[in-house]
């Protein structure tokens, strides 16, 4: 049985809703991609969309990480070396923390050419331009940008596990959890933004795509709590209020999973991506909080 | 380049007077956090960015009838950095703020750190404190300012009974396992050095004769002294898994299959 006697760091509210939104930026990220590459000609413009909402969540991202810095205006100390008589850059692959620091500023960059581009076809659509298909270089941006999204989005559960924390450092899951979750919270997010643009058929193929992402998310949660169990420190994650939150992620992961042999859309569009949407925040915060104190 | 130096703390003499407690403080300009009062003679509690050093009171009195303690109803041990070969801290540290210096001792250097705590989640002994007052986080320099002054530590010279040395490490090590000799030849047999050799990350710098096992104390057994990195791999390999599928359920569910329609709708 694993013997912790690490103090906690503190990751409260602000690294929560910074692994929340790194999780929404990079599946938003992944999906836009799908439905540029795979999606019919109608799902370029929920592409488009996914782009435009990607930057301004990495630019919250940005923020949150920033704010619950000791020192938030010496947030570039993450890339620059700043020891005296040192220099150069702080690029030190064995820490996910650093790794993530690079990733979230190239992915921003990436989200933000996504951004512009995006933003400019949607202009011309409004305007009635009808064809609408994106430079080659652009497309070859959003696959690179759809890997550094998965690697954001996944990072922030690996930077967890990369402790001596009980329960983080017993897990070798949350990268996973949190890279399945992200992704089924961004197809509810996006079949939210496309609520009245989108056609029926999008619409079922987003709740089937969020169904997959659930069913991924629900064995990447009980490869978590085996992992725990096996540690012997699975309690320390259930204790106080933690448990009731547990319950709440699961059922929510029930309105995406209904919607995996539909044809037609399930239920209502707008509950379902709260639901999911929620509980994938509710995860992250029993994950971090649970942890600590 | 000064040969390594660190702390034999032999708790075997410990009396618990916190004089380390209070030389540090004072030398080091540390407040120190409002005393916390329970069952017991700890107001301290645990090191953090305001206590340095803290001596560890551990209560092993017999509940029921009181028999002969025979030196052993009270556990003391003066706690500190343990300035490892293999520092868990040095090794997240994104900002390279830590670093080990020319004693081989481990400094948080607070012109560089920004205050991201990694440190403190990946510290196996709980050692590093976040300071609201400063906005990084600190903990136990080894006196780095009075090593370059060629005096030893302030708690080493505060301690009344030598229950903390300082020294270089060779020395430190032949006097420790001196003392284990003699513990051993008075028949206590639980006495034991940790951190002495290197089974605890790589061997520590700051090491300890404990009267008892090391989980008593607060400390990690070997079987429990990771390295943070030692979950990199794994959990970078099922998130990739997770990711994978994740993409090819994506591209299944999302792939449409009516190429002929218009490409001009907005959202």
């Amino acid at each position: 049985m694993a013997e912790h006697f690490a103090q906690p760091p503190g990751w409260e509210w602000w690294i929560t809703l910074y692994f929340f939104c790194a999780g929404l930026a990079g599946g938003l990220y992944v999906l836009a991609t799908i439905f540029r590459f795979r999606g019919t000609p109608r799902d370029e413009a929920l592409a488009r969309a996914g782009f435009i909402w990607t930057f301004p969540l990495v630019i919250l991202c940005a923020i949150f990480l920033t704010i619950d810095l000791g020192r938030p205006f010496d947030f570039w100390h993450m890339l620059i070396n700043t020891t005296p008589g040192a220099g150069g850059l702080n690029w030190k692959p064995w820490s996910p923390i650093s790794l993530g620091s690079w990733a979230l500023l190239v992915f921003g960059l990436f989200s933000f050419v996504g951004f512009v581009f995006a933003s400019s076809m949607e202009r011309r659509a409004r305007a009635g331009a009808t064809e609408l298909t994106p430079p080659g270089f652009v497309r070859i941006i959003n696959v690179i940008g759809s890997i550094l999204g998965l690697f954001l989005a996944s990072y922030t559960g690996v930077v967890l596990s990369v402790s001596n924390q009980p329960v983080w450092s017993d897990s070798w899951a949350i990268g996973a959890l949190f890279v399945a979750s992200g992704l089924s919270a961004s197809a509810a997010l996006m079949a939210w933004i496309g609520r009245s643009r989108a056609d029926a058929s999008t619409e079922t193929r987003l709740q089937r795509a969020d169904g997959y992402f659930a069913l991924l998310e629900g064995l990447a949660l009980v490869l978590f709590f085996v992992t725990l169990a096996m540690a012997g420190t699975l309690s320390h994650t259930f204790h106080g209020i933690y448990w009731l939150l547990w319950i709440l992620v699961v059922l929510s992961l029930i309105p995406p999973l209904r919607a995996l042999g539909a044809r037609a859309p399930v239920g209502s569009g707008t509950l379902s991506a709260l639901v999911v949407i929620a509980g994938v925040f509710l995860m992250r915060v029993a994950v971090i909080f649970s942890a600590q104190y | 380049m000064p040969e390594p130096v660190g702390f034999f703390t032999d708790s075997s003499v410990c009396i618990g007077c916190k004089a380390c407690e209070v030389a540090c403080k004072e030398w080091n300009q540390l407040e120190g956090n409002a005393p916390s009062w329970g069952d017991g003679f700890d107001n301290t509690k645990q090191l953090d960015a305001e206590n340095w050093r803290h001596v560890k009171l551990i209560d092993q009195v017999p509940e029921g009838e009181m028999l002969t303690g025979n030196g052993a109803a009270w556990l003391m041990m003066s706690d500190v950095c343990k300035h490892c070969k293999n520092a868990s801290c040095m090794e997240v540290c994104p900002t390279n703020a830590i670093v080990r210096t020319e004693y081989d001792t481990v400094y948080i250097q607070p012109s560089v750190c920004n205050g991201c705590r990694d440190c403190i989640s990946a510290c196996p002994f709980g050692v590093i404190g976040f300071s609201s007052k400063t906005g990084v986080v600190q903990k136990c320099t080894l006196c780095y300012d009075r090593l370059q002054a060629n005096m030893e530590p302030a708690c080493a010279k505060a301690c009344p009974t030598q229950s903390i040395q300082f020294g270089t490490l060779s020395e430190l090590q032949a006097r420790a396992d001196a003392r284990l000799a003699t513990l051993k030849a008075q028949g206590n047999d639980k006495a034991q050095l940790y951190g002495r050799d290197d089974s605890i990350y790589g061997g520590l710098n700051a090491f300890f004769l404990l009267m008892d096992k090391p989980e008593t104390y607060g400390l990690p057994n070997a079987q429990n002294a990771g390295l943070p990195s030692r979950n990199n791999f794994k959990s970078y390999l099922a998130a990739f898994v997770a990711a994978a599928i994740g993409v090819f359920a994506g591209v299944k569910a999302l792939g449409g299959s009516a190429p002929s329609e218009s490409t001009g709708g907005n959202l």
